[in-house]
């Protein structure tokens, strides 16, 4: 356990050495900014509560840049150790292959959920700074989607840990980081819209598609928080919502399952290969 | 002296490559012990075999009593090791990197200044990112993490490569200072010349097979090489030629002639070229190096296939 936390802290001092931390804040911030006082410009005054606005902004920004973030720290962390030669060093002292991807996993989420935090954080802070009134509903919808940004963010890290462990070159790692990034962020989506499309208007069969938007973590997130509440009705998911079986806690349930399987299988790939 | 290594015919195959083949060869307490070979001979594989970063594929390996592959790896709180061509996380300074490692071998931070300046890294170079070192600079870094905590077993691969003959001193000094505290020291390198002052014996390994192992001195008689003699003789003299125990004197000089023997006529040829000390301008006897031991037991062995 304490050498995870070693090897964590170590990921997280290199992040702040190498401004990874400082830009990926910077940027979610000013992103989260610009969409909640452009986004909120169009509503105007409708009685709309600006801060659910805010969270269909950002769980849409979420999607496409959580994973890429989360991917572009993650692809490197194993291939690139080990071509660089420091994975070399690290392992031969008492420290288990276990215990350093753990170490990293736990680095690079500390990462990201600073980033997430305090750069989505900012929007919120900057809406009730200006005196908007904030109901309490939409600070825990608000709190759900940090969370559940966080954990979107720790789904692709290990995805990231998968990639980086089963290949031997860096250069791959970071080729198939974004052929995942493209096929779970656009292709899934367009793929399952046209099967809708294609049913002629039939429902598919309400298992099916519970499965496939459990099949997809950035899905699985959007359901998550544009499936129920305001932010329903807002982003119009709400008609998909009420039609599946998904409950937060299957969501919920399904991105941990995208965290360790992933993790897992990195795990065993990398006590596989050989120095 | 106690054995600190145990290796007993280990193999270990990468697929259809056998990088090392039946070798055993046990290292004891305050001993230095050179493992020369060409490139690709195991040098490397056997460290990692050491280390425990590598399984056998058959035979075992036993550090300190205990095998290094196993369990939770504590045996290697006790080693230390200096990869060939050692790197390090860039963006970290070399005092954040050596207390990253003291941390990992749960070992007290404050014993880092210290080994800092015995490798000759100045504080100021502490400080800065590792970004910023030259080769020499970062084989130094390498050597400290690798005393940290003196450890009883150290394995060094490639030490000296990229410091200056300055520091290559202070490094056999240092060598001499943990031999004598009973560290086992397992030292490969491609210069020779260097290993023949400081190691305690030798270990000769060749595509993956261990072809000699014993004291230079040893291998010395086993090779039986010849020594090489040399004289200059003072003006005019030819009493060189009237000798009869090694007539194959070649002329190398105007006055200087040179000559080969075996180890076990050498002492009478000396005291023969030396009946006369005013013939003798000057005389040079060159021992067999290791640089000429290696390159006969790789040849042998060549014959013998």
């Amino acid at each position: 356990m304490k050498n995870i936390l070693i090897i964590a802290r170590k990921e997280v001092r290199e992040g702040l050495r190498n401004r990874w931390v400082l830009a990926t804040t910077l940027l979610l911030a000013a992103l989260s900014l610009t969409l909640s006082f452009l986004g909120s410009a169009p509503t105007g005054n409708v009685g709309v509560n600006q801060l659910d606005v805010v969270i269909v902004s950002l769980s849409s920004l979420t999607i496409f840049l959580v994973p890429l973030i989360a991917l572009l720290l993650s692809h490197d962390a194993i291939v690139g150790e080990m071509e660089r030669g420091t994975m070399l060093l690290m392992l031969s002292y008492p420290v288990s292959r276990n215990q350093v991807i753990l170490g990293k996993f736990v680095g690079h989420l500390a990462i990201l959920a600073f980033a997430t935090l305090f750069g989505y954080g900012a929007a919120a802070a900057a809406l009730a700074a200006t005196g908007t009134e904030i109901d309490p509903a939409s600070w825990s919808s608000f709190v759900t989607m940090l969370c559940s940004s966080v954990l979107l963010g720790a789904v692709f890290i290990a995805i990231g840990y998968l990639v980086s462990a089963s290949v031997r070159e860096r250069s791959t790692a970071g080729g198939v980081a974004i052929g995942i990034w493209l096929f779970f962020v656009l292709i899934y989506d367009m793929a399952l819209l046209g099967t809708l499309v294609a049913s002629g208007g039939h429902a598919l069969p309400n298992g099916l598609l519970d499965a496939l938007l459990l099949l997809n973590p950035t899905d699985a997130y959007r359901m998550l928080n544009l499936g129920s509440g305001e932010a329903s009705a807002l982003s119009g998911l709400g008609g998909v919502a009420e039609h599946t079986g998904l409950n937060a806690t299957l969501l919920v349930g399904a991105l941990f399952g995208w965290i360790v399987l992933p993790l897992s299988l990195a795990a065993a790939s990398f006590s596989r290969k050989e120095l | 002296m106690k054995p600190a290594v145990i290796v007993t015919g280990i193999a270990k195959r990468y697929g259809k490559v056998n990088a090392v083949r039946d070798v055993s060869f046990q290292l004891n307490e305050g001993e230095i012990v050179a493992l020369v070979g060409h490139n690709g001979a195991g040098k490397t594989t056997i460290v990692k075999l050491l280390l425990g970063l590598i399984r056998p594929s058959e035979g075992s390996v036993e550090v300190l009593g205990e095998d290094p592959a196993s369990g939770d790896f504590a045996v290697r709180q006790r080693l230390g090791y200096l990869p060939e061509s050692v790197a390090f996380h860039m963006a970290l300074t070399g005092r954040e990197t050596l207390a990253f490692y003291a941390r990992l071998k749960r070992i007290d931070t404050s014993s880092a200044p210290e080994l800092l300046e015995r490798v000759g890294l100045a504080a100021e170079a502490a400080d800065r990112p590792v970004r910023t070192y030259s080769k020499g600079m970062r084989q130094r870094l390498g050597l400290a993490q690798a005393l940290l905590g003196q450890p009883r077993v150290l394995l060094l691969d490639e030490p000296t490569s990229g410091l200056d003959p300055a520091l290559r001193r202070r490094f056999y000094d240092l060598l001499d200072d943990l031999r004598s505290s009973g560290t086992t020291i397992l030292l490969s390198s491609h210069a020779l010349t260097e290993l023949e002052d400081c190691a305690d014996r030798v270990l000769i390994l060749n595509e993956g097979v261990k072809i000699a192992d014993g004291t230079i001195e040893s291998l010395r008689r086993i090779a039986q090489l010849p020594t090489k003699i040399s004289v200059t003789q003072t003006e005019g003299d030819t009493s060189l030629s009237r000798m009869t125990s090694c007539p194959a004197w070649t002329k190398t000089g105007s006055d200087t002639f040179e000559t080969e023997v075996t180890m076990e006529d050498k002492i009478s040829l000396l005291k023969e070229v030396t009946a006369n000390p005013a013939d003798v301008a000057a005389l040079h006897v060159t021992e067999p190096t290791l640089d000429d031991l290696y390159a006969h037991f790789l040849n042998s062995r060549r014959a013998a296939q």
